[in-house]
């Protein structure tokens, strides 16, 4: 059950964090065009001179990295080097920025206009940024801001110029450039562009990967990209993509620089401004492509109050200090270090381990308002199918309960404890108008009456947007809650109160929901034992060394927390009737639209409880785990086409549904879902399983009976 | 001809006295042997050394001479004088006698160490401090019965239990003694030795191989789980040279004569080995063998390795040698090659033929100031490209460069003080290179006249290419003198709370910078986890170059004040920076050994195999562990 994650079990109580300055407050008293053009010396690594766009360009391009792998590809493909290198310096000029000082200035003067009439205060922890600006003087630096909106790179750059830090060189995707102007202007404020997939593209790869090398070496400029790969449109956080991080603590590993500081930075909205946006995007209106007009519509759309943005600038994590004992540099010892090599395993999980570390930092440091809070309590209201909506007074009554449970987890909540509770809860819900009504002093959310103009598809769809949106909310919070979550609904679940018998339920879900939520491969024990820890803290449980018991005033607790679950579960179950039915030869690529059509038809017998399912997202997650664990497979050179293990999805449907103990004897076919040894799904008979479990002892402990 | 013209010798006889004021150049030596024994006649050698050997620097009581508890001669030593400035003592150096007026600002400004804060070392050996002898008295009685001399007087034990390490040192000041050897023999020729080894092997007694005492990787500490009598075998009086083959220019040395003796006696004689390690004055030919050293004009001469034709070593099996001087041979692997790096644990060196060169007809010291030391490394990897390094060609990081200037003596009445000194000396020369950035190759050329300044043209060319400029004879000299006096300084720092110490690599061309920038940032960054409160001298110069890469050597020093176990601290804060030099592709050792203070490190460098061929080796020729220093495996 050992496990290799990185990150330490720590008492959320004691989390220092620090405190916010909020930097539009001087732009609303002085000239943003002075501001624009003040004098900016920026502290560079160690007293580098910076490095101009061509000479980095040349750099690259005569790099032994690079001059290798042009060798080979010209060998390879019977091309001469001199075309291939010219194809490469072509990918290079698709790709490099042209960072310049007027377009910073250019931004940092309509950015400031900008922001002041969407956003109320812009608040930055100054103690990061000094942290920061130490950081920068002594080691390469990478910024790593959590991404939720279009909004993110800019902010960051504008706050790092507010602050005299030297602006960043940011990893953006291709579809920016289709917005030409929009595209050019982001190359030239710090952004530079990478093809959404290059696969098998050596050449691609080898000059992407050279130009970040060798900015993070010459160390001239942090450099920015965002881990979870793309906006996350549900607002929670998505699972780290690792490309980017290998390439860029490559160079430590190889010892061409002496540490490199990864900086997480949670940037956090209270309200995004792409809120609609992505409800409909997970409900399958499809994403506009991204071009110049559509922003500026958008922009003219966004005429509103989006209230405060805070800006976190976490610990620096020194990926040297993290590799000690994990990583042997030894490795590199032997060959030439400009010869590309795939990772090894050890290396790869050790990225894999930094990523997730880095990503629950950033998630630590977000931000959460009240209303985040209040987003739970409306929509497990709604769920219930209180159509008259919860009154003002026990809403707030709600509220100051999850908030007083939420501290004690440990959340960053930005509560105004100086105001009335009812007064936090009344300002909170007129910011999100849009989102929920106030009539006859109840709150519900803002759902549209049933018009007789409207197909019910169209009215389902409809409601499902206000949901999505309010839903993306409450996941801002999820992280603070997953894990004793996850417990909750694993004690409700097991056949009894055996500590053993409770973990092995929480094991399954937490295997099976690890592509929605972040948790940490391998780290299952952990994240039992911090759940344990957390519950225990706030008096809802009990632990012996044998048991687990539910206080007197735990059960409110643990109803809140399985109920947090609960859409997910019901979800995944449907995922799964839906593989079950599904006919043969079904595509990945058909998955989607096919399982949307299936939970309409189910969503509108009114058999489901939660529209919250339609969301694509937790689709996709729920068929990446399937294929995880191998219910389901990829067949080769079918287009996709998957493979259900019909029997194996069957059980999981059962047990993904089932919240109340089954004990053993109503299986009736005496099987057992259970993991083997690549941790695949598979159906073990009792005898079997009593077999395996005497054999291999405690190793087994993702044993779930089934019907 | 048979025999040298008189012509030719009496020319070489010139030549010769010319060396000898070269390397009074650097190195000056006493000219009156009144401090030294002579060397009688050991019976048991048939034939009579063809070469005088009337003066010895190494006496048996070395104490005559040398420190006890700190770096080479008594007379010569770092103090701070009545007006509290810096004076280097005695009258053996070139620098002996002066006043250095930048060295107390530098380490001051170095290590904030002020001469308010002493720690002056015992000036005496306190001998009740050391454990009494645990003698086995079978094997005195044998010793006794073969004329062979012999002591267990503390001080003569005190002072072979150890090397140079820190660790090694640093108590001594304090007084404080641990294990040391019970007995000590002074074997006068081969034929002693084997009699020695013969009564060990049959009394069971270990036996350690001492030769100048420079080790500096712990392989003379005796090991404190050895519980049998530990005789300290010291080499110093095995001293002769046997003969001189000018045919084939070779010499047959005894394996205990010092570096500077062996190169005196050769140089009357109009020869040379070349074979200058820094610690010359008094590491031994049998140390040499014993640890694969390496001098500084190896790319002349090339390493101890290169230089050795034959050697004789005894061993508990017996005498090992190869029946011909062939001066390349295929026989299976190299024999020599298990006896060249051997530590001292599977027997004594005793004689060995060594490579003679006629001595160089002129010298000349040179040095090039470079921007940066990137490009410094740069144009070391072009000279060693274009395969003509010369004799020594060594590249100092900036904070060695200062230092360098920190030794400028006193030598006019008008007193410019360091930093003005360095303020003039960049305004007029190095205009529009940065101070805290530049770094200076220092060069030594050797040959004929001609042909030396060709080759300096040739290396200064390639230098001009990479920025670099001449920056003179003189500050190409000092470079090398720092390295001899270097050990000296130190026990000046351990006078005022500053240890330090030195280690060494080796490592492809492609990683020397990265290891230089890695190395000296750890020990940085380990010295301020550690909680060492002043900033740490944290240097490196690249000493070597090779075809495939270079040797690199590190300097590291701090001010201990107000840390409660300084060493503990030092060892630490040198393991680190040996696991991140190994991280970097850099070698456990390029010429200090293993010993025991790198032997954790030995089974990674070698492999399994590697290290169990390694110990059978020593299981055969040594299955009772007699030769017991523990180094190496
Ligand atoms: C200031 C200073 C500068 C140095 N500079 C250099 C340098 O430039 N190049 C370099 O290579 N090293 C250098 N060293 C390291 C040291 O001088 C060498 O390792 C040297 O070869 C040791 O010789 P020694 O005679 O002093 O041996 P010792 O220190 O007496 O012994 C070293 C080891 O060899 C064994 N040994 C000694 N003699 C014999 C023998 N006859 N037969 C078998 N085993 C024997 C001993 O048992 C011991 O294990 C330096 C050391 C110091 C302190």
């Amino acid at each position: 059950m050992a496990s290799r994650a990185v990150y330490v079990h720590r008492d959320p109580m004691l989390k220092k964090r620090d405190d916010f300055e909020d930097i539009l407050e001087e732009r609303r008293h002085s000239s943003d065009l002075r501001y624009a053009l003040k004098c900016y010396t920026p502290v560079l690594y160690k007293g580098l001179s910076p490095c101009r766009a061509s000479e980095l360009k040349s750099m690259v391009l005569q790099s032994d990295q690079l001059q290798y792998v042009i060798n080979q590809v010209s060998k390879e493909m019977g091309r001469t080097a001199e075309e291939v290198q010219a194809e490469a310096s072509t990918i290079l000029d698709e790709m490099a920025h042209r960072l310049q000082i007027s377009t910073v200035r250019f931004f940092a003067f309509t950015l400031s206009k900008i922001f002041k009439t969407l956003f109320r205060s812009i608040c930055v922890n100054e103690e990061g940024i000094q942290r920061l600006q130490q950081a920068i003087h002594e080691h390469p630096v990478i910024l790593l801001p959590s991404h939720r909106s279009y909004m993110d790179f800019l902010l960051m750059s504008y706050v790092l110029y507010t602050y005299d830090l030297s602006v960043p060189v940011i990893a953006a995707g291709m579809d920016f450039m289709g917005m030409k102007i929009v595209g050019e202007m982001l190359r030239m404020s710090g952004a530079f562009f990478i093809r959404r997939s290059f696969g098998g593209d050596k050449l691609y790869w080898a000059v992407f990967s050279e130009y970040v090398q060798i900015m993070v070496k010459s160390g001239f400029a942090p450099v920015e990209f965002f881990l979870e790969g793309t906006r996350s449109r549900t607002a929670k956080s998505l699972t780290p993509k690792l490309g980017l991080l290998n390439i860029v603590i490559d160079p430590f590993l190889k010892g061409e620089v002496f540490d490199i500081s990864l900086v997480p930075v949670s940037i956090s909205y209270e309200r995004v401004l792409e809120e609609a946006l992505y409800a409909r995007e997970l409900l399958g209106v499809p994403k506009p492509k991204e071009s110049t007009s559509g922003l500026f519509k958008a922009r003219k759309v966004l005429s509103e109050d989006y209230g405060s943005i805070h800006i976190y600038f976490g610990q620096p994590v020194s990926v040297r200090a993290l590799a000690e004992g994990k990583v042997n540099r030894c490795q590199f010892n032997l060959t030439p270090r400009h010869i590309p090599r795939k990772p090894g395993e050890e290396i790869q999980s050790f990225v894999n381990d930094l990523a997730y570390r880095l990503v629950r930092s950033q998630e630590e440091n977000m931000v959460l308002t009240p209303w985040v809070l209040l987003a739970f309590l409306l929509l497990q209201n709604q769920a219930v199918g209180n159509e008259r909506g919860m009154s003002l007074d026990e809403l707030t009554e709600q509220a100051a309960w999850v908030r007083d449970l939420s501290r004690q987890f440990g959340a960053f909540l930005h509560w105004p404890d100086q105001l009335p509770p009812s007064k936090v809860v009344s300002s909170s819900l007129s910011l999100h108008r849009g989102l929920v009504r106030i009539s006859d002093g109840r709150v519900q959310l803002a759902l549209e009456m049933p018009h007789s103009a409207m197909t019910s598809e169209e009215e389902l769809l409809n409601r499902a947007v206000i949901i999505l949106s309010c839903a993306s909310y409450r996941n801002q919070a999820l992280h603070l809650f997953i894990r004793p979550a996850l417990l909750a609904v694993a004690i409700q679940a097991a056949s009894s109160n055996k500590k053993q018998e409770v973990y092995n339920s929480f094991s399954f879900l937490w295997n099976m929901f690890s592509n929605e939520f972040i948790l940490c491969p391998g780290a299952a024990v952990q994240d039992f034992e911090e759940a344990c820890y957390l519950l225990v803290k706030s008096g809802a449980l009990q632990i012996s060394q044998q048991e687990i018991l539910v206080s007197g005033r735990g059960h409110r607790t643990l109803a809140f927390l399985a109920n947090i679950l609960d859409p997910f579960l019901e979800g995944y179950q449907m995922v799964c009737r839906f593989l079950y039915e599904a006919t043969e030869g079904l595509t990945e690529k058909q998955f989607v639209p096919a399982v949307r059509k299936f939970i309409i038809k189910h969503l509108l017998t009114g058999r489901l409880r939660y529209a919250e399912v339609l969301s694509s997202d937790l689709q996709k997650n729920a068929l990446a785990a399937l294929l995880r664990l191998g219910a389901v497979q990829k067949l080769k050179g079918c287009q996709g086409a998957l493979k259900v293990n019909k029997v194996i999805v069957n059980s999981l449907e059962d047990t993904l549904g089932k919240k109340q103990a089954v004990s053993r004897s109503l299986n009736t076919h005496g099987l057992f879902l259970d993991l083997d040894k690549n941790s695949k799904l598979i159906l073990v008979s009792v005898s079997q399983r009593r077999k395996a479990a005497h054999s291999e002892g405690s190793r087994r402990s993702t044993l779930i009976p089934t019907r | 001809m048979a025999s040298n013209s008189s012509r030719g010798s009496s020319e070489r006889h010139r030549i010769a006295q010319h060396r000898l004021s070269v390397i009074a150049g650097h190195l000056q030596r006493p000219l009156n042997g009144d401090t030294t024994i002579r060397a009688t006649e050991c019976k048991a050698q048939g034939t009579r050394p063809d070469v005088a050997t009337e003066m010895k620097t190494v006496p048996r009581r070395r104490q005559e001479i040398m420190k006890w508890n700190g770096w080479g001669y008594n007379d010569s030593k770092f103090i701070y004088n009545k007006n509290g400035q810096a004076e280097f003592t005695g009258k053996r150096y070139r620098l002996s006698g002066m006043i250095i007026p930048g060295l107390r600002d530098w380490m001051e400004s170095t290590f904030g160490a002020t001469v308010q804060h002493k720690t002056p070392a015992t000036p005496v050996l306190n001998t009740s401090a050391v454990q009494p002898p645990t003698l086995n008295e079978a094997f005195v009685e044998g010793i006794k019965s073969t004329g062979i001399p012999f002591s267990h007087d503390p001080e003569d034990r005190v002072f072979r239990s150890h090397g140079h390490c820190l660790h090694e040192i640093f108590p001594l000041r304090e007084g404080k003694v641990g294990r040391v050897p019970d007995m000590v023999v002074w074997p006068k020729c081969h034929n002693d030795v084997v009699k020695t080894v013969e009564l060990a092997c049959k009394h069971n007694v270990c036996l350690i191989p001492f030769g100048g005492g420079t080790s500096v990787s712990s392989a003379l500490e005796c090991p404190p789980e050895e519980t049998r009598s530990i005789v300290s075998l010291d080499t110093s009086q095995m001293n002769r040279v046997l003969w001189i083959d000018e045919k084939n220019l070779t010499a047959h040395v005894e394996a205990g004569i010092i570096g500077q003796d062996l190169e005196r006696l050769l140089n009357e004689s109009g020869y040379c080995t070349g074979h200058e390690p820094d610690s010359m004055e008094f590491s031994s030919l049998g140390g040499w063998v014993a640890t694969r050293a390496s001098g500084m004009k190896k790319n002349i001469y090339g390493n101890i390795e290169d230089l050795v034709v034959h050697i004789k070593m005894v061993t508990p099996r017996g005498v090992i040698e190869k029946s011909c001087q062939g001066p390349r041979m295929s026989t299976g692997p190299d024999v020599h090659h298990f006896i060249l790096g051997s530590e001292g644990t599977l027997g004594v060196v005793t004689e060995v033929t060594m490579k003679i060169r006629p001595v160089p007809e002129y010298q000349k010291y040179g040095s090039v100031v470079f921007p940066n030391f990137e490009q410094g490394v740069a144009c070391l990897r072009e000279v060693a490209r274009q395969r003509c390094a010369p004799a020594s060609i060594r590249l100092m990081d900036n904070e060695q460069f200062q230092f360098g200037h920190a030794l400028k003596p006193q030598v006019s009445s008008i007193f410019t003080s360091f930093l003005d000194g360095l303020k003039k000396f960049y305004i007029t020369k190095f205009k529009g290179f940065d101070p805290s950035r530049l770094c200076v190759a220092t060069l030594l050329f050797e040959g004929d006249r001609e042909k030396v300044l060709q080759h300096e043209k040739q290396v200064y060319d390639i230098a001009a290419k990479f920025g670099g400029l001449a920056a003179g004879e003189d500050n190409g000299q000092r470079g090398y003198m720092l390295t001899f006096v270097i050990a000296y300084l130190r026990d000046l720092g351990m006078d005022y709370f500053v240890i330090g110490e030195s280690f060494e690599t080796s490592v492809p061309w492609d990683r020397v910078l990265d290891i230089c920038r890695n190395v000296k940032a750890r020990i940085v960054q380990e010295c301020k986890d550690r909680g060492v409160q002043f900033q740490p001298l944290s240097t490196c110069r690249v000493t070597q170059t090779y075809d495939a890469g270079a040797c690199v050597y590190f300097y590291f020093a701090f001010n201990y004040r107000g840390l409660s176990d300084p060493l503990h601290v030092y060892a630490q804060v040198e393991h680190a920076a040996r696991e991140e030099i190994l991280a970097n592709g850099g070698s456990l050792s390029h010429h200090h050994g293993v010993g025991k203070l790198r032997k954790e490190w030995m089974r990674e460098t070698v492999s399994d195999v590697g290290l169990g061929m390694l110990k059978s080796v020593k299981d055969y020729v040594d299955p009772n562990n007699i030769f017991g220093n523990r180094n190496l495996l």
